[in-house]
């Protein structure tokens, strides 16, 4: 699947998005964050605080109990600020 | 009518409103509201807002499907700015336009809630003087504001 990150998370990762291939014991968007945060020095700061990650599959937004099976885009995001 | 509109330039304001509003004799209420870039100690260079190109468009198309089962609407646009935007000028455009205000109001009270806390929108301050670059913090008041409609968690 493809994970897109944005904000502070994409700059803490270092890219904006990957490809990812998880194995099939990371169910959820929260096994995924677990997953992603052991790749790397990056990932572990970007995903230190799970709880303030917002994620969305295919562009909607989900919690992180979600399951991720199906989904073809994955993204992790601060906290919104617009307006 | 729904317009969604996620775009670098700029707009008019009352250039969208009477789009909303042409041909139409049963609309008695416009709402207006436009955020500005606001610089509160004359240290801000410019914003620079990132977006999620499709899920911000997708979700601001929703905002407004939720305000339309709620209210009354008969017509609602909603246009955010991304890129460089310099203090003083325009972020976002949000009118809505009922038969009568009460809805016209809260439903743009409603869209800009939504847009503040749930739309895939990031700023980030660049300071005149270069010495740093800060995502803005999320505030806890537009949470609080937001809560208020008891928005689906989608």
């Amino acid at each position: 699947m493809k994970a897109v990150y944005f904000a502070w998370v994409r700059e803490r990762i270092g890219k904006a998005e990957e490809e990812v291939d998880p194995p099939a014991s990371v169910a959820t968007v929260a096994d995924l964050i677990g997953w992603l945060r052991a790749r790397g020095e990056g990932y572990a700061y970007a995903f230190e605080k799970a709880t303030v990650i917002r994620a969305a599959l295919d562009r909607s937004h989900v919690k992180h109990d979600a399951k991720i099976a199906g989904a073809r885009e994955v993204a992790f995001f601060p906290p919104m600020t617009g307006g | 009518m729904r317009i969604v509109r996620v775009q670098a330039e700029d707009f008019d304001a009352a250039a969208e409103a009477r789009a909303l509003t042409a041909g139409r004799m049963d609309i008695g209420a416009v709402v207006s509201f436009v955020g500005l870039c606001r610089d509160d100690g004359g240290r801000l260079a410019a914003l620079e807002i990132e977006h999620y190109p499709g899920m911000a468009e997708a979700a601001i198309a929703l905002a407004i499907d939720e305000a339309r089962a709620r209210w009354p609407l008969i017509g609602a646009t909603a246009i955010h700015r991304f890129g460089a935007i310099a203090p003083g000028e325009q972020i976002v455009l949000v009118v809505t336009a009922s038969a009568h205000r009460g809805a016209a109001f809260a439903a743009a009270e409603m869209l800009m809630d939504y847009l503040k806390t749930r739309a895939p929108f990031w700023k980030r301050a660049r300071l005149i003087d270069g010495s740093s670059e800060n995502w803005v913090e999320p505030k806890g008041a537009d949470d609080e504001s937001a809560a208020r409609w008891d928005l689906a968690s989608r």
